[in-house]
């Protein structure tokens, strides 16, 4: 943090063209269905042909019975546990994933998909368009929760696995979780949604609109035809995720990161400029977004977001979701999230117990906020190990030589 | 004994021969192979037992977070609640049997609790520290004081005990709130079930705590 980044256009280009190399040919495994296999949506529109692009780990068991389905947020992707291809950082769930590890690759396959909507090749607003020859832009058809795991249970299908012994997400992970366990009853053996709510409250539309307006608000954003124009919202971008990522952290979590602490100064300057360790924070989050991700899928997903209420899609009563559910379910949320308060996760909880559903609900003490379920936190690790291998137990996958839970 | 840690509870220390004589007990009351719902669970030390030696489907419900976390990580089915707000959310049967272990004295509204057992399992299984027991009376009448004892270990001012009763006042209760006793056992200092024969006076007296199988 020794520079003071700006929200100027001229950085990350080698990264920008890195990404736009992604939509189109990623470093991925990939499925093409084609326009003869269409995939419906909420919308009532359908995607044809449509692409999902995955990573896996581990592999498959004899049975096809230890598959763990990662589900990723907002802004992740299929890296989850291996060198990101444009940034070349680490996934973002690599503590938790990989050989010893709480989703432990020698006894599990792990499968990460990249959701519809998204940009690192999976079909989305800037794959193109079959009707065009160019690229969506906001033609792209709106999307829903439902809509990506309907993509991931194709990609199953595809793949001959019929069920998954646990899927697991936070936040929009936790969403499809959620919406896995209530559309796919027989295939889920175990659920963990972490940090997540049945329904995107006032609040959160609130804040997604703002990002949402951010972006549009770009002259670059050009209506959403930026790719034709050849041109990039950056700074609206980068505008819409300084603000989201205030809400992924706490009060005390800033505080204590950053207080007010100035950024290589003695005192303040009496003008912008990022004065504020905090703000030359932001400015740098801002900024590593824009390039490792499309304007147009910011706005697409968190749209799906938005409309995402489980219980409104089942007559009102969020219980209806799990009528009749056999599935194993672990809810996890964390004391300082206020994005996904824990209220929101013990609303969960009440309607799986008034299914009688099998449920764990682990709250975690922590000040990193909604962002704690993608840092080092021991209590997650010990939760997610215990209950992933009691799923596993029960199913009577062996555990191999050696291994210690 | 004496030297060890006094924090420890009584019922715990003495697990070296015979491990929570009043966990075992009720894990005899409960059938094999039933639904189970064990409210303050603790460290889950009964689910296990009754998950290894009845192979029941158990859940449970958990007050402290520490517990609750401990459970999940060894794979037990346990959420954070609480016995007084949460079990309303339960529909009605939903399990064989619900176990409230040493807890009803430590909520805010025991009948209220005690109807919720009732609605939500076919029976419920109550233990308690039985509060007329002799040597409780007698702290209170010799010493003029609050009785502290092995079972009932806290000062007046930081007990999580607030609805403390003898079996005689749980006997009422049950009659009050429509609970059938289908079986009512006393435990002694020892952890040794009292004579089916001794009569309910003397189990008031010499029980230290108390179990008791109820359906409606």
């Amino acid at each position: 943090m020794s520079e003071s980044p700006t929200l100027s256009l001229h950085v990350g280009t080698a990264e920008t063209s890195l990404r736009l190399e992604q939509i189109a040919n990623p470093q991925s495994e990939i499925v093409h269905f084609p326009a003869s296999e269409p995939l419906p949506l909420d919308c009532g529109a359908s995607l044809a042909p449509f692409s999902i692009a995955y990573q896996t780990y581990g592999e498959l068991n004899r049975d096809k019975s230890n598959l763990v389905l990662v589900c990723h947020a907002l802004t992740g992707d299929q890296h989850a546990a291996n060198l990101h291809p444009v940034t070349g950082k680490p996934g973002w769930w690599e503590t938790m994933v990989g050989p010893g590890k709480p989703i432990d690759t020698n006894r599990y396959f792990v499968l990460c998909a990249n959701v519809i909507g998204g940009c690192m090749g999976s079909t989305g607003p800037s794959s193109i368009n079959p009707a065009t020859g160019r690229p969506y832009g906001p033609d792209f058809p709106v999307i829903t929760v439902r809509d990506m795991v309907r993509a991931q249970a194709r990609l199953l299908d595809h793949l001959g696995i019929p069920d998954v012994l646990c899927v697991l997400g936070g936040s929009m992970g936790g969403m499809q979780v959620l919406e896995w366990a209530a559309t796919y009853k027989d295939r889920v053996f175990s659920a963990v949604p972490i940090a997540c709510s049945a329904r995107h409250s006032s609040q959160n539309i609130a804040f997604h609109e703002v990002g949402r307006q951010a972006v549009m608000a770009d002259p670059e954003w050009c209506q959403g035809r930026y790719l034709d124009e050849g041109k990039s919202p950056r700074k609206g971008l980068a505008v819409a995720r300084m603000a989201a990522h205030i809400t992924y952290m706490s009060d005390d979590a800033l505080h204590t990161k950053f207080g007010r602490r100035l950024q290589d100064r003695d005192k303040v300057t009496f003008g912008f400029d990022a004065d504020f360790q905090v703000e030359s924070y932001l400015r740098h989050q801002g900024l590593s977004f824009v390039d490792r991700f499309d304007a147009n899928s910011y706005l697409y997903i968190t749209r799906a977001m938005d409309y995402f209420d489980l219980a409104a899609d089942h007559g009102g009563v969020l219980a209806n979701a799990f009528a009749g559910t056999k599935t194993r379910f672990c809810l996890v949320s964390f004391t300082s999230d206020w994005l996904f308060p824990t209220e929101e996760s013990r609303e969960i909880v009440h309607a799986l117990n008034a299914v009688a559903a099998n449920v764990s609900f682990v709250e975690i003490k922590t000040d990193n906020g909604h962002d704690s379920f993608l840092l080092h936190q021991p209590e997650l690790f010990d939760t997610i190990r215990g209950f992933i291998a009691s799923a596993a137990l029960k199913r009577g996958i062996a555990e191999p030589k050696g291994w210690l839970p | 004994m004496a030297a060890m840690n006094v924090n420890v509870p009584p019922h715990v220390l003495r697990g070296a021969e015979s491990p929570r004589v009043d966990l075992l007990l009720i894990a005899e009351m409960v059938a094999p192979g039933s639904r189970v719902l064990d409210i303050g669970c603790g460290d889950g030390t009964l689910l296990r037992i009754l998950a290894e030696k009845q192979g029941v489907d158990g859940r449970g419900i958990e007050l402290s977070q520490a517990g609750v976390n401990s459970c999940v990580a060894q794979g037990l089915s346990v959420i954070q609640g609480d016995a007084d707000t949460d079990l309303v959310y339960y529909p009605d049967l939903a399990f064989d049997y619900v176990i409230l272990s040493q807890t009803i004295q430590a909520t805010y509204s025991p009948r209220h609790v005690l109807e919720q057992l009732l609605r939500i399992g076919k029976r419920a299984v109550v233990s308690f520290p039985n509060f007329g027991h002799w040597r409780v009376r007698a702290k209170l009448l010799f010493g003029g004081h609050m009785p502290r004892t092995e079972y009932l270990p806290d000062r007046w001012y930081d007990t999580p005990n607030i609805h403390l009763c003898t079996i005689n006042d749980f006997t009422d209760l049950c009659r009050d709130a429509g609970a059938k006793i289908e079986r009512a056992v006393a435990l002694n200092a020892y952890g040794r079930k009292l004579g089916v024969a001794m009569p309910l006076f003397a189990q008031n007296l010499f029980g230290e705590q108390a179990v008791f199988l109820l359906s409606r």
